[in-house]
């Protein structure tokens, strides 16, 4: 017999023990970041960068497959004792000798997770991660010249490309609004003093939005230059625009960070998207029932929120609870009871 | 059993304004759910899995009596931690809010013979929903037993003693049977039908991995300890089965509770649903590793009200909902659990011989709802 399959007879044997658990569940509370655990992370320490921007170091698990220089990573963690998902840049560089990465979080307004992490977040908290994913990277061949062009909190993805890869001719264009208020400020200034980097940063307060015209003063042979731009949509739209009119759109590399902004109305466009039907709502109407009409099966159970029989997953928009009218907004992993939940705006639900 | 409807005195309005009443007390435990909650059921679930752990390892050299003993202990409680404060709650998605996909009532299961999807649908749909609705909640007496002067009396009914003692010793069994709804589906063609096969199938799985695991494997890792194991599991699962039979007796068939006629439920408005559950209803008194041990069911009125709220919060909750009692002046049911005990078994000893003549109780709002 192989070692494999003599070790799946092991954890059969294993799962026997621990019934209706599994041995992972009695692992986890020892040794959570052990190899072939769900990937977890440690967060072992947070540096501030400017007034509402921080550095999570976080120590992954043995299951985490590394990252490319410009990729982000998923992290769920419990804010409030409540599970929820965002995605963060990773700013480490790939060769980190202590194996340890770092996102870089900039709170904004009544973001939930962001401000936990910038604020409340302790060293020793345990998260949870997905693998680095994106393709808002560099190639693999080294272009001759490089152009960063990035606002706010867009610098991430291009601060982990900078300490991962080392180019002859770099420039970077940041914007944000005062000199406090560039994240990584000491970090990009270290690297113009060793000549590593040419830095322009634009001051939004003193200097108004750049306007993408002025690259040609800023950066004169930015054309050639293979570009990577990150920042808000406004930013992003204009740059594209820009390269597609000089004819070099191959040029430029973009990511856009999309907040997803649900507005809760009362009522709207339902969903079923496993099943493909699409029907109107109103905003008193449960889920429940407006699938039934639509002739969608649907689980059901007590009918008035009790019995958790008609759990569904919410992929889309968001929902009202009938009871309390609490909004409940979709993620990944958010499961509704459609029996007390009506549409709030356009939403879909896994049916 | 009263014949005279012990809510008669309040009027319908009086009914909505409870429900509102009750409604606030439920919105504020909502509002203030947060990392403590959490934190307090991700305590419990480490606890009950260390001690489970730490009691398996004692029982190895349970062929030494003191080990035999500590790790049979150790174990008893750690079931009763799993089924009561864990897994019935769990299962009642008072912790979903979480989004934690490993405390979730859809991928929760439990140290029970019972399937948990099953046993959500017969306890948390009927039962809850239905609460001492006679003909309708099947929890008043499990099918087998006669709980109240208004069910009618059958010759079976004299042995019923003696099956609510089966019962308890064996009450995980007797659950997966009455969640299967055995008793009916076992009689005319009804076994054929393929969706109660496949149920019962799954209940057979559920059966021989819980016997494999307790009555197998873990006694014969324990090799020269394999019979003292065995009996120590057993044991385990006796007193277990024991104390919960206990406590739910205690939640609805104590002197005091109301059952409800299958009539009296149409049309039944939020306020009336919330009444029945305050009347159909009974507490334990007692202190907090009694409330704990008994998985918070010891609060059984608040849990009715509001099966969906973290049973953490229910000591809390009980104290403003006890006060609506007041209010309303509405009995409270509640004792200590020896009384409660010997009360619920009072009325099953009573009831397994006829009562001369039942009398029905028609109150007055459901005169009105009939009439409307």
């Amino acid at each position: 017999m192989t070692s494999t399959a003599l070790r799946s007879r092991a954890w059969k044997l294993l799962e026997m023990v621990t019934t209706p658990l599994l041995p992972s569940d009695y692992l986890d509370l020892v040794s959570p970041l052990r190899a072939g655990a769900d990937l977890r992370g440690r967060i072992e320490a947070v540096h501030p960068e400017t007034g509402d921007a921080a550095t999570i170091v976080i120590r992954p698990g043995r299951g985490w497959r590394g990252h490319t220089a410009g990729q982000y990573v998923r992290i769920g963690v419990d804010v409030d004792g409540v599970r929820l998902w965002r995605a963060y840049s990773l700013t480490s560089p790939t060769n980190r000798r202590d194996g340890r990465v770092t996102i870089t979080v900039k709170a904004i307004p009544d973001g939930k997770v962001s401000n936990h992490l910038v604020r409340r977040v302790k060293p020793g908290t345990l998260i949870h991660l997905d693998q680095a994913t994106g393709d808002f990277v560099l190639p693999r061949t080294k272009p001759a010249k490089v152009l960063y062009l990035t606002a706010g909190s867009g610098i991430t993805p291009v601060m982990g490309m900078l300490r991962d890869t080392e180019f002859d001719d770099v420039v970077m264009v940041h914007c944000a609004p005062r000199p406090q208020d560039v994240i990584f400020r000491n970090d990009l200034h270290d690297l113009v003093a060793d000549t590593k980097l040419r830095l322009t940063e634009v001051h939004t307060d003193t200097d108004g939005m750049l306007d993408i015209a002025r690259l040609d003063e800023l950066v004169p042979d930015w054309a050639e230059r293979e570009t990577w731009a990150c920042g808000p949509a406004g930013l992003l739209d204009a740059a594209e625009k820009h390269w597609a009119e000089h004819g070099v759109p191959e040029r430029l590399h973009t990511e856009r960070f999309r907040p997803t902004v649900v507005v809760a109305g009362d009522g709207g466009e339902v969903t079923f998207s496993t099943t493909g039907r699409t029907v109107d709502a109103d905003g008193a109407t449960p889920l429940l029932d407006i699938g039934e009409a639509a002739g969608v099966l649907m689980p059901s159970g007590c009918r008035m929120g009790i019995c958790f029989g008609c759990t569904t997953p919410l992929t889309a928009g968001a929902v009202r609870d009938l009871r309390t009218g609490e909004i409940t907004e979709a993620e990944p992993g958010v499961l509704i009871q459609t029996c007390v939940s009506a549409a709030a705006g356009p939403c879909a639900i896994e049916r | 059993m009263t014949a005279i409807d012990p809510t008669a005195h309040l009027t319908a309005e009086q009914i909505e304004e409870l429900g509102r009443e009750l409604d606030a007390i439920r919105d504020d435990v909502l509002a203030s759910r947060g990392e403590k909650d959490a934190a307090y059921i991700r305590k419990v679930i480490s606890a009950q899995r260390k001690l489970e752990l730490v009691s398996r390892g004692v029982l190895l050299f349970s062929i030494f009596p003191p080990a035999w003993v500590l790790g049979t202990a150790g174990l008893s409680v750690a079931k009763i931690m799993d089924n009561m404060e864990i897994g019935h709650n769990i299962l009642h998605g008072q912790w979903d809010w979480m989004r934690d996909p490993k405390i979730h009532s859809t991928t929760w299961e439990w140290d029970h013979v019972s399937p948990s999807d099953q046993w959500k649908h017969s306890h948390n749909e009927l039962h809850h929903k239905y609460t001492n609705v006679i003909g309708k909640d099947n929890d008043l007496g499990y099918g087998i037993m006669r709980v109240d002067e208004d069910q009618k009396w059958h010759p079976f009914h004299l042995g019923q003693p003696l099956w609510n003692f089966l019962n308890a010793c064996f009450f995980e069994y007797g659950i997966a049977a009455y969640d299967l709804e055995l008793g009916k589906n076992l009689h005319k063609r009804r076994r054929k039908n393929p969706e109660f096969r496949s149920r019962a199938k799954a209940v057979g799985r559920k059966i021989r991995k819980q016997v494999l695991k307790d009555y197998v494997i873990h006694p014969l890792l324990s090799g020269p300890s394999f019979l003292p194991t065995l009996a120590a599991t057993f044991t385990a699962n006796l007193v277990r089965n024991l104390w919960s039979h206990s406590v739910i007796m205690c939640g609805h068939f104590p002197e005091g509770v109301q059952v409800f006629e299958r009539r009296s439920i149409k049309g039944e408005t939020r306020g009336q649903w919330y009444l029945r559950q305050m009347m159909g209803s009974a507490n334990i008194s007692g202190s907090k590793a009694m409330h704990f041990m008994t998985g918070n069911l010891s609060h059984q009125i608040e849990h009715h009200l509001f099966p969906d709220l973290p049973s953490n919060r229910y000591a809390e909750v009980a104290v403003k909902v006890r006060a609506l009692f007041e209010k309303y002046e509405l009995e409270y049911v509640t004792g200590p659990l020896p009384k409660q005990v010997f009360s619920a078994w009072h009325k099953v000893v009573r009831l397994s011989l006829p009562n001369k003549k039942p009398k029905l109780k028609t109150p007055a709002r459901e005169q009105e709802v009939l009439a409307a």
